[in-house]
């Protein structure tokens, strides 16, 4: 048993409903109690999306157990069939129809329903959400998209270079957003866009997919299962490289232009604005803030990138919460010279960065809670997010208004420049003190202690007029500042913080 | 449980029921935690579940920011499942764990879920015996929360079930308000009670675990919510006895509600109008303002939190609303025995769910107003039906005289919104 506050992920059978969320034309039936119905509203209220989504529940009880679940399932299959005529069937069960062991594949194919009818095997028990989106997807590929013995029909001469971009979801972070955005940049590539799935697509688009010359893995959490099953069987070739930041889209530009044995050059790919707007004076004091980045394995590692190299961030703290992309993240760290925080424990994650107390988190709506706690400028990079992270207008997170957008959403948060030195100066005017937060932002309330997970600062004691000295410290640099010199006092060996004792750790952290 | 058992009391409607089982679109007893772990507050809801359990609590509680939830969920994984004698010890172990992080609690709900069902884990077994190794620090209790056993508000019904073995059985000569009240709904009732002559007014679940109210043959209840069908049972097995009446929505239904009570404690008739009559005046003026947007306008329930034939009924009676289905999850008969003898007529009342078939339903009736869960709101909204959140009538103030207006701002605001939008 693990204990659990917050949860990053769903269980996997809600990965299946992203993917047929996505998709047009598939209905998932799946063997689940009632309550497990809330799924649905992760669809129709965070995503607002206006259709509810091509699932139907079992919503066996008590009473159906002694009896015959079975059947229950079998007729909710059949009336699903002949409500919705989809042109595919997903069928699964939940955690609680995992237990009871009814055997949806048996069930369903026995029915002799004149649809493909693809059984989902997710362990609840041991897989999440992720996982289950990119279980679900790569045996939706597989079903329509079959190995043949037939050799690769040669493309005609001059025929455009093709690719599919796989991974977007329903309730993806800013999917939408970002398809639209690759989809540029590939049309300014003379690239086609063979398809896209599985947001948008129906099963016989995924029959199609071995028509392209290579995969886009957009999101590796859910497409890299396909997509190299793709590999394996068509002989598609994988551009691995998430165009999330200014660098990464270069990056993607230049090895998707390769592959096709295009020239990238001349060619408009949009405005890309964030070095300038990094270069430009004003940005002069986000040099060295302190962040915290934590979210899903992807656009964790992507943020790591954005943050020290185009934004001049020190990055202090890096994890993901995903298992499968680990080795990567850990990867990432190193480099930065970190190690990385793989763990799906809120908990955990709220301990680092109360202990590592950062200028800025970048991470899922689970770091926007601990920072709003904490007191942090915080800005959402990854899944799992709220209804206010899927805005009406458009705001990708991928190429080069990606890296536009990214800009903005991180900088706004913090306290500007100007702001900043004037805060330092007259710490102690009455109306211009510092709770009242960023002037630019809406009144936030003042940061609460963090019980239990704050780290203790061991028999340390903070005398009467240091602990005022320290009040006096703008709220956005003061947990650094008390955190530095308990730090300093550690390693001096003394038992109380004084006034001096507070500016000599200033001027031995001094940078 | 609850829903498996029919009720059969001399109270029994002769209006037909149109009774459902295909797929119910509604939460199970978890959710309650939401609400109950706010109320109570210094006990703790540990959820003995899945995955899926952790995630429907953090997604209905969906955009509340907690201090720190007085809630969790121990996880089952795969060797759970393997031993019961180990998923036992597993339990024991994160009690323990959880108790050393939380000193402070004093109350500890162990909630079982469809998976503990399903494999049989003993909660009520684990309770006595994590009690056992905590009294007097913590008291251990257990109930289910499961989806195959409840729904939504049958959560808060299971959980006040077992709270009552935890009361004293002082005789008091009470009277016991039942049921999770926002706080401020509470302090208004206190007051009220008193001023019409009630000496002695307790609420239950009381706001502290180690402050619960008495409750024995002497103590008098009245219901504040409509789907506490259990938590009855417990009383009256206690030998308290219930007090007949109607909900207190409104200012007819609080008016009878408070009324009820008066009469139990004999309180003479005038002086229980004099006490009740300003407070009955400004729920009146406050509905008012409501009443043109919502006079004449049909309204559709699809089932949610049993509280529809109450509302419906407030809502036809002193509104003029037209309630043309009023979909429950669980209809008990004896308890709205006041209100389903008010409802108009030609309104079916219907129990259960097949969701395909009510949505036909409601698509084929066009109300101006459907009130549903939130996985059907904005599919509704889409095809043009206004609609209304049955979660927001959990989670908001809607109880009594002071509240009267708000409730009815509540479906009036959709419909307002609706004619004032040009796009
Ligand atoms: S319906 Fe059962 S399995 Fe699903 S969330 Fe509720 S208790 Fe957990």
């Amino acid at each position: 048993m693990q204990l659990s506050v917050w949860t990053y992920e769903g269980p996997p059978h809600v990965g299946a409903m992203r993917i047929a969320t996505g998709m047009r034309g598939v209905h998932l039936v799946l063997h689940a109690p009632q309550g497990d119905t809330y799924a649905d509203l992760l669809f129709t209220m965070i995503e607002r999306r206006n259709a509810r989504p091509p699932v139907t529940f079992t919503t066996f009880q008590a009473r159906d157990l002694g009896g015959d679940t079975a059947q229950l399932f079998s007729d909710a299959v059949r009336d699903a069939y002949a409500r919705f005529q989809p042109e595919a069937l997903l069928v699964c069960a939940s955690c609680t129809g995992e237990l009871i062991q009814d055997n949806p594949s048996g069930l369903a194919h026995a029915l002799g329903l004149p649809a493909p009818v693809i059984a989902l095997d997710l362990p609840s028990y041991q897989k999440k959400e992720n996982w289950g989106a990119a279980e679900t997807f790569y045996q939706l590929v597989r079903a329509f998209a079959p190995k043949t013995d037939a050799p690769r029909t040669p493309k005609p001469p001059g025929a455009r270079f093709s690719c599919n971009i796989l991974g977007p979801t329903a309730l993806g972070f800013r999917h939408r957003d970002d398809v639209a955005e690759v989809c540029k940049i590939l049309a300014a590539l003379d690239i086609d866009v063979n398809v896209v799935a599985p947001l948008g697509a129906s099963p016989a688009d995924l029959a199609r997919l071995p028509d392209a010359d290579c995969s886009i893995v957009l999101y590796p959490e859910i497409a890299e299962t396909a997509a190299r099953y793709l590999e394996r069987t068509h002989g598609q070739k994988i551009i691995r490289t998430m165009p999330i930041g200014q660098q990464a889209t270069a990056d993607f530009i230049a090895e998707l232009a390769a592959l096709a044995g295009i020239d990238p050059a001349n060619r408009s790919f949009g405005d890309a604005r964030l070095p300038w707007w990094s270069r430009s004076v004003d940005s002069n004091y986000l040099t060295g803030k302190r962040v915290f980045i934590f979210g899903d394995g992807g656009h964790a590692i992507a943020a790591a990138r954005i943050a020290r190299d185009e934004l001049g961030f020190e990055v202090v703290g890096l994890g993901s919460y995903s298992r499968e992309l680990a080795r990567d993240v850990r990867a990432c760290a190193e480099a930065l010279g970190l190690t990385a925080l793989i763990t799906d424990d809120y908990l955990e994650v709220e301990a680092a960065i109360a202990d590592l107390q950062p200028e800025l988190v970048l991470g899922t709506q689970m770091e926007r809670h601990i920072a709003k706690r904490l007191g942090i400028a915080c800005a959402v990079i990854s899944a799992p997010a709220h209804v206010q992270d899927y805005p009406a207008r458009y705001a990708p997170q991928m190429g080069f208004e990606g890296a536009n957008v990214i800009f903005d959403t991180w900088v706004h948060p913090l306290v500007m420049g100007l702001e900043e030195h004037l805060l330092a100066m007259f710490r102690d005017d009455f109306e211009f003190h510092d709770g009242a937060g960023p002037s630019h932002l809406a009144a936030t309330p003042a940061p609460q202690p963090v019980p239990a997970a704050a780290p203790a600062a061991g028999d340390i004691a903070w005398s009467a007029d240091a602990e005022k000295e320290l009040s006096k410290i703008p709220f956005f640099v003061r947990g650094k500042a008390r955190r530095n010199t308990e730090r300093f006092a550690v390693e001096r060996g003394l038992s109380v913080i004084h006034i001096e004792t507070l500016y000599d750790a200033k001027s031995h952290f001094a940078r | 449980m609850s829903l498996a058992a029919p009720d059969t009391s001399p109270a029994e409607t002769t209006r037909p029921i149109l009774r459902e089982r295909g797929q119910r679109e509604v939460f199970c007893g978890l959710t309650s935690i939401v609400w109950l772990h706010r109320k109570i507050q210094d006990a703790f809801f540990l959820v003995v579940g899945s995955r899926t359990c952790a995630h429907l609590i953090q997604s209905a509680a969906g955009v509340m920011v907690f201090a720190e939830p007085r809630f969790a969920t121990a996880i089952m994984e795969e060797r759970d499942l393997a031993g019961l004698a180990d998923a036992n010890d597993e339990l024991d172990r994160i009690v323990t764990q959880l108790l050393a992080r939380r000193p402070d609690i004093k109350l500890l709900f162990l909630v079982g879920s469809c998976p503990s069902e399903v494999i049989k884990l003993d909660l009520h077994k684990a309770a006595e015996r994590l009690s056992a190794a905590h009294f007097p620090r913590t008291r251990v209790l257990n109930y289910s929360g499961s989806g195959i056993e409840t729904t939504f508000t049958q959560g808060e019904d299971a959980c006040l079930a077992a709270l009552a073995a935890a009361a004293p059985r002082d005789d008091a000569n009470n009277l016991l308000i039942v049921g999770a009240l926002p706080d401020v709904v509470e302090d208004q009732f206190a007051r009220l009670f008193a001023e019409i002559g009630i000496a002695r007014t307790d609420f239950f679940p009381a706001r502290r675990a180690d402050a619960l109210p008495p409750i024995g043959p002497s103590t008098r209840f009245l219901l504040a919510q409509p789907f506490l069908t259990d938590t009855t049972r417990a009383l009256e097995a206690r030998g308290a006895k219930r007090i007949r009446a109607p909900f207190p929505f409104g200012a007819e239904g609080a008016t009878a509600w408070f009324q009820a009570a008066a009469d139990a404690w004999s309180i003479p008739e005038m002086e229980f109008r004099r006490a009740i009559a300003p407070h009955r005046a400004r729920a009146k003026r406050a509905l008012e303002s409501h009443r043109q947007a919502l006079e004449g306008r049909s309204i559709f329930f699809f089932p949610d939190s049993q509280l529809e034939p109450s509302l419906a009924r407030f809502l036809s009676q002193e509104l003029g609303m037209r309630p043309i289905e009023v979909g429950t999850p669980y209809l008990n008969q004896t308890l709205l025995a006041e209100e389903l003898a008010q409802l108009p007529a030609d309104c079916v009342l219907s129990e259960g769910q097949d969701v395909e078939l009510q949505l036909d339903r409601c698509r084929a009736a066009k109300p101006d107003i459907a009130v549903c869960g939130l996985g059907l709101a904005n599919p509704l909204e889409a095809e043009g039906i206004t609609t209304k959140w049955a979660i927001e009538l959990v989670f908001s103030p809607i109880h009594g005289f002071d509240q009267a207006g708000d409730l009815a701002g509540l479906f009036s605001r959709p419909l307002r919104r609706r004619a004032a939008l040009k796009v």
